[in-house]
C-alpha cells in the first residue's frame, strides 16, 4: 500500500534531512532563535531530527534589548522546555552608545543584529549557524541556497556559492569560514502556519489579537511595548484590538487591526488579506535591493 | 488590463476560507507535493508563464501587484497589459552586479497540490543551472515558440532532462496566440519532436499548447482552441503521478546520515528513507557489511509509527547489535543493493577549473564521502546534437562519460533505479568548491571479479621480522633544492642503524616503471600515483621507504599519505627558495627551462604548491645536507 505523503510531511522531512547533515559535518554548531513564529517552527523541527537525544546544539538569540516583553518570556521557556542551552548575545558597543530604533535608524539594525551575530559567531566560535529564511519571503531570497558559506570576515560572496543538487550537500569548508543553513528555505508563510496548527507548536501570543496600547505613526500601528517609547506631543495610546503577521523589534514592527484569536481565524485573515508578510517591516522599505545589501553585509 | 483574464480562477479566495476556515484547513493539509523545472530560454515565455502560474494561483499581493501594474506601464513591453515576467526577472539588475544565480525557487499552490518551481535562468551556466534544477523535480516542462518550433535548444533541454532522469515531461506549445491557435503548425510540431525524443530514450511526454501571455490552457482548457481534448496545464501538474509515490514500490534503501545514541540503552539509526516501506519486524541487511537483523521500532518524537516510506526522515532501531554508523545503508534483506570501487559515469563539470584525470577529488553520494578519481573521458556529449567527441578532460559544463574509481568500495545502484544512490557530487579537495555531478550507470566488471586475496604473512608481520615500524619519508621540494641528496644521506645513517630501507628516486623511476610519462600536469599526477603505490607496497614489506620525488601538487602528496595509515607517511620539505635552486642548477636543468627548452618545468612554467605542515622541514640555506640528514633522523627516532 503506497501513501501520499503531503506537502507539510515532505517539507518537514526535507529539514530533519538537512539538521542531520550539518551535525555529521559541523564542529560546532548552534541554531539563531529569534522567539518568531519561524524560529519556533525551525526549534519544534530540531527537536523531532534528532528525538530521543535533545537537539545537539545550543540556541542562539541576537538580542536588541528592544523586542516585545512577551517574547523574552517565550524565549526561556521554549528553550528549558526543549532541554537545550540558550545564549544571548548583546553587542556590547551598541549598549554603550545606547543605540536605539528612535534616534539611530538604519544603525540600530546594522549595530544589533548585523554585528552582533557577527561578534557572537566569533566569541563561541561557531562553524555552522542555522536559520529561519524562507525563499518566498523576498524576491532576493528565491535565489538563496539551503547551504550559504560566508568568508572569514562573515562576508556573503554571491559569485562563490555552489550548486546544490539532490539532497547531497558540500558541507566542507576551510579553517574560519563559516556557513549559514536555512533548513526551512522552501516553506511558505502558509506552510508555517499550518504546520504550528496541525503540530500544536507554542508561540508568543502576539501573533493573537487582543486589546494593546498603541500609536499610529507615519501610516503604521505601533505597539507601545514599555515606558521607553518617547511619545509625540498630543500622542496618546490607544487600546486597540491588534495582532503581528511578523516579530522584530517592537518600535520597528507594525501590528495590524484584527479580531483574530485562534489559529485559523489567523489563517483565514492571511489568506483574505492582500499585503505581503514584509510590509510590517520598516527594514524593507529602507531602499530599493536593501534585503541584498544587508545580506552582503552579514545580516542573516 | 483589457486582455487580462483575472476572473477566471480564483484559488486562494476560495469562499471555504471565508464561511468555513476548518473545512479548508482540512482540505489543505492534504495537498500533496510537486516539484518542477520550466526550460526555455527568456523569448520563449518563460518568465511569462511562471508569472501566470503565481499570479492565477493568486499568489501575488495587492501591494506587489500595484507594483507590477506601475512596473508594466513604465517598461511598456506590453502596451496596457500587465508583464507577468516583471514578478520573476528582476534578473537584469543582478547581471550587473555580476552574482550568478544558478535557480531560483517559486512556489504557488492549488486546491489539490502545492508546487515548488526551480526557474534557471542564464545562458552560458545554463547546463550547470538547469542539471541543478532537474535534479529534484519530479516533472519539466519544456517550452518551445510556437513561431519558431523545435530548436537546438529544445533538443538540447530534453537531453538534460532525460538525463536527469525526470520520467514527467510536458511540452508546452507556447505563443500559440501569435499564430491564431493554428492546430496545423501545433500538430507538426508535435510530430517533429516526437522523432527526436523517440531518439534519445523519451518513450512518453504531454503536449499541449499553450499561452502563457493569454491564459490559454494553463488553468482553464482554451476557448480558442476546441481542437485540443487535453488538460490544461494546471489540472496536469495537479494530477501527475509522483516520483515519491513510485519509490514506494521500490526494495528498502535508508541510508545513514546519523547514530542517536543519547544513552547507553537506545541506539537508533537516523535518516531520510529513499525509497521502499519499512515496518517493525521486517528484515534488514546493513551494507556494506552485510550484516542481518530486523527493525525493532521506528522511533519519533510522535511516537513509534507502525510503517514509514520513502521520503519520511525516521529514525530505524534493531533487534540485533550490529556495527552501522554514518554513510552505511539500511536495505531490504533480501534484496540488497551492490557494493563496488569502480564504475562508470556520467558527469557534468561545473566548475572553471577543468577536471584532472587521476587528482584524487572528494566524491559524495547518499551519506558517503570518499575519495575518488576520474579517469581521462570516453568521450563528451555536444549537448546540441547530442554527437559524442574524443576529449581529455571536461571543462565547464561539459557532459562527459568516464570511469571513477573510489579508494573503498561503496553502496550505489544506477542512478536510473535510484537517483539517491546513484547520484553524486565531486568537491576539490582544495578549495572545496563543488565541481561536478555525476551519475553512476554500473559497475565494472573488473571491480566485481577482482577481489582481493588475503595473505597469511600481513603486514605486521614483515615489519616485526625487521624489528623496526615501516613509514615513507616523502621528500618533496623544487628541482636542484637537494632531495636525493638529503634522502641520500639520511638512508646511509639508517643504514649504519640497521634500518631496512629503500630509496625511490625521481630520475631513476623515470628510466624505467615510469619511462611512459612526460611532464605535463595529468602525468605528473600519474607518476606521483605510481610511486605511491609502488612506496606503499614496499612499507607493506616492512621497509622505510625513501622517495625523491618534486611532487608539486598538494592533492597527490596528500593522495598518497591517505594511502597510509596514521603517523605511516612522513612529509619532508625540503625548503629552498627558487632563486638558490636555479643558482646551483645542477643538472643545468633551469637554464633550459628559462630558453623555452623545457617545457613544464616547476617553478619556472608550472607551479609548485609548498607543504602547509610538513612533518619535518630543511633550510638548506642554513644547512649543509649532512646537518639537514641528522637534523631529519633525529625527528625520525626512534623508529621501533
Amino acid at each position: 500500500m503506497t501513501k501520499t505523503l503531503t506537502h507539510l510531511e515532505r517539507l518537514e522531512a526535507e529539514a530533519i534531512h538537512i539538521m542531520r547533515e550539518v551535525i555529521a559535518d559541523a564542529e560546532k554548531p548552534v541554531m539563531l532563535y529569534s522567539v518568531g513564529k519561524d524560529s519556533a517552527v525551525m526549534l519544534h523541527l530540531a527537536r523531532k531530527a534528532f528525538y530521543p537525544a535533545p537537539p545537539p546544539f545550543p540556541l542562539m538569540h541576537i538580542d536588541t534589548t528592544w523586542k516585545f516583553k512577551a517574547m523574552y518570556a517565550l524565549r526561556e521557556k521554549a528553550a528549558r522546555d526543549a532541554g537545550m542551552e540558550l545564549l544571548v548575545h548583546q553587542n556590547p558597543e551598541a549598549i554603550a552608545r545606547g543605540i536605539n530604533p528612535f534616534d539611530h535608524g538604519s544603525l540600530h539594525t546594522d549595530m544589533w543584529k548585523t554585528e552582533g551575530l557577527k561578534q557572537a559567531l566569533d566569541q563561541y566560535g561557531f562553524d555552522v549557524a542555522f536559520g529561519g529564511a524562507r525563499r518566498d519571503e523576498e524576491k532576493s531570497r528565491a535565489k538563496e541556497r539551503i547551504f550559504s558559506f560566508r568568508t572569514a570576515t562573515h562576508g556573503w560572496d554571491p559569485k562563490n556559492q555552489r550548486p546544490e543538487l539532490w539532497n547531497l550537500y558540500n558541507t566542507r569548508k576551510a579553517k574560519a569560514e563559516s556557513i549559514r543553513v536555512f533548513p526551512i528555505s522552501n516553506w511558505t508563510e502558509l506552510d508555517i502556519w499550518q504546520y504550528i496548527h496541525l503540530e500544536n507548536i507554542e508561540i508568543v501570543p502576539l501573533y493573537f489579537s487582543a486589546p494593546r496600547p498603541s500609536v499610529v505613526r507615519d501610516g503604521v500601528l505601533l505597539m507601545v511595548d514599555d515606558e521607553r517609547f518617547p511619545l509625540k506631543d498630543g500622542e496618546v495610546p490607544v487600546e486597540r484590538s491588534i495582532r503581528f503577521r511578523t516579530l522584530g523589534c517592537y518600535p520597528l514592527t507594525g501590528a495590524v487591526e484584527s479580531h483574530a484569536t485562534t489559529l485559523p481565524e489567523i489563517i483565514q485573515e492571511m489568506l483574505l488579506t492582500n499585503t505581503s508578510e514584509r510590509q510590517g517591516r520598516a527594514i524593507d522599505h529602507d531602499q530599493a535591493a536593501s534585503m541584498e545589501k544587508k545580506k552582503q553585509e552579514g545580516y542573516f | 488590463m483589457s486582455h487580462v483574464k483575472t476572473n477566471n480562477v480564483i484559488y486562494k479566495t476560495d469562499d471555504l476560507i471565508a464561511s468555513d476556515i476548518d473545512a479548508y484547513l482540512n482540505v489543505h493539509q492534504h495537498k500533496s507535493l510537486l516539484r518542477f523545472i520550466t526550460c526555455g530560454s527568456v523569448d520563449d515565455g518563460k518568465s511569462t508563464l511562471i508569472g501566470r502560474l503565481l499570479y492565477d494561483s493568486k499568489m501575488i499581493f495587492e501591494d506587489q501587484l500595484a507594483t507590477l501594474q506601475s512596473d508594466s506601464k513604465r517598461m511598456g513591453t506590453q502596451g496596457e497589459d500587465i508583464d507577468f515576467a516583471l514578478l520573476v526577472d528582476g534578473l537584469a539588475a543582478e547581471r550587473e552586479q555580476g552574482i550568478t544565480i544558478d535557480v531560483a525557487y517559486r512556489f504557488f499552490a492549488t486546491e489539490k497540490r502545492k508546487f515548488i518551481v526551480a526557474d534557471c535562468p542564464g545562458h552560458e551556466q545554463y547546463t550547470r543551472n538547469m542539471v541543478t534544477g532537474a535534479s529534484t523535480a519530479d516533472l519539466a516542462v519544456i517550452l518551445i515558440d510556437a513561431r519558431k518550433g523545435v530548436l537546438v535548444q529544445t533538443r538540447r533541454h530534453s537531453y538534460l532532462v532525460k538525463l536527469l532522469g525526470i520520467r514527467n515531461i510536458v511540452l508546452a506549445v507556447n505563443k500559440m496566440d501569435l499564430i491564431d491557435y493554428d492546430q496545423a503548425t501545433y500538430d507538426a510540431i508535435v510530430t517533429e519532436y516526437n522523432a527526436f525524443a523517440t531518439s534519445i530514450g523519451i518513450n512518453d511526454f504531454t503536449a499541449m499548447p499553450i499561452s502563457g501571455f493569454k491564459g490559454d490552457n494553463i488553468t482553464e482548457r482554451s476557448v480558442q482552441m476546441p481542437w485540443y481534448t487535453g488538460q490544461p496545464l494546471i489540472a496536469h501538474l495537479e494530477t501527475v503521478a509522483l516520483d515519491n509515490v513510485a519509490d514506494q514500490a521500490k526494495p528498502l534503501r535508508m541510508p545513514v546520515q546519523w547514530v542517536n545514541r543519547p544513552n547507553l540503552d537506545f541506539r537508533g539509526f537516523s535518516g531520510l528513507i529513499a525509497t521502499g516501506i519499512v515496518r517493525p519486524g521486517d528484515a534488514i541487511r546493513e551494507l556494506p557489511s552485510g550484516k542481518t537483523s530486523t527493525i525493532s521500532k521506528i522511533v519519533t518524537l510522535d511516537g513509534e509509527l507502525s510503517e514509514a516510506v520513502a521520503g519520511q526522515s525516521v529514525t530505524l532501531c534493531f533487534a540485533d547489535e550490529i556495527d552501522c554508523s554514518r554513510g552505511d545503508v539500511i536495505a531490504a534483506a533480501d534484496n540488497p543493493p551492490e557494493v563496488s570501487d569502480q564504475f562508470e559515469s556520467t558527469i557534468v563539470w561545473t566548475a572553471d577549473d577543468p577536471l584532472i584525470p587521476g587528482r584524487a577529488y572528494w566524491l559524495k553520494l547518499g551519506t558517503q564521502t570518499v575519495s575518488a578519481t576520474v579517469q581521462s573521458p570516453k568521450f563528451t556529449v555536444n549537448v546540441n546534437n547530442m554527437e559524442h567527441m574524443a576529449a581529455k578532460t571536461l571543462e565547464l559544463n561539459a557532459i562527459g562519460v568516464a570511469e571513477i574509481l573510489t579508494d573503498k568500495p561503496i553502496v550505489f545502484e544506477p542512478y536510473t533505479n535510484n537517483h539517491v544512490l546513484g547520484g553524486f557530487i565531486l568537491i576539490d579537495k582544495i578549495t572545496n568548491a563543488t565541481v561536478a555531478a555525476g551519475m553512476l550507470h554500473f559497475s565494472l566488471r573488473r571491480a566485481q571479479n577482482v577481489h582481493w586475496q588475503a595473505t597469511d604473512i600481513g603486514r605486521e608481520a614483515h615489519a616485526a621480522l625487521k624489528n623496526q615500524k615501516p613509514k615513507i619519508l616523502w621528500f618533496t621540494g623544487l628541482s636542484g633544492s637537494g632531495k636525493s641528496t638529503i634522502a641520500n644521506e639520511v638512508e646511509k645513517t639508517l643504514h649504519l642503524l640497521n634500518r631496512h630501507t629503500f630509496l625511490l628516486d625521481g630520475d631513476n623511476i623515470r628510466h624505467g616503471l615510469n619511462k611512459d610519462l612526460g611532464f605535463t600536469e595529468t602525468d605528473r599526477i600519474e607518476n606521483i600515483r605510481r610511486v605511491g603505490e609502488v612506496a606503499k607496497l614496499m612499507a607493506d614489506a616492512g621497509l622505510i621507504v625513501l622517495t625523491a620525488f618534486i611532487s608539486p601538487f598538494r592533492a597527490e602528496r596528500d593522495m598518497v599519505r591517505a594511502m597510509m595509515p596514521k603517523g605511516e607517511f612522513v612529509e619532508i620539505f625540503v625548503d629552498t627558495p627558487l632563486a638558490v635552486a636555479e643558482a646551483r642548477d645542477v643538472k643545468g636543468l633551469y637554464k633550459k627551462a628559462r630558453a623555452g627548452q623545457l617545457k613544464n618545468f616547476t617553478g619556472i612554467d608550472s607551479p609548485y604548491e609548498p607543504p602547509e605542515k610538513p612533518d619535518i622541514r630543511v633550510n638548506t640555506v642554513e644547512m649543509s645536507a649532512a646537518e639537514a640528514a641528522e637534523h631529519i633522523v633525529r625527528k625520525l627516532m626512534p623508529l621501533k
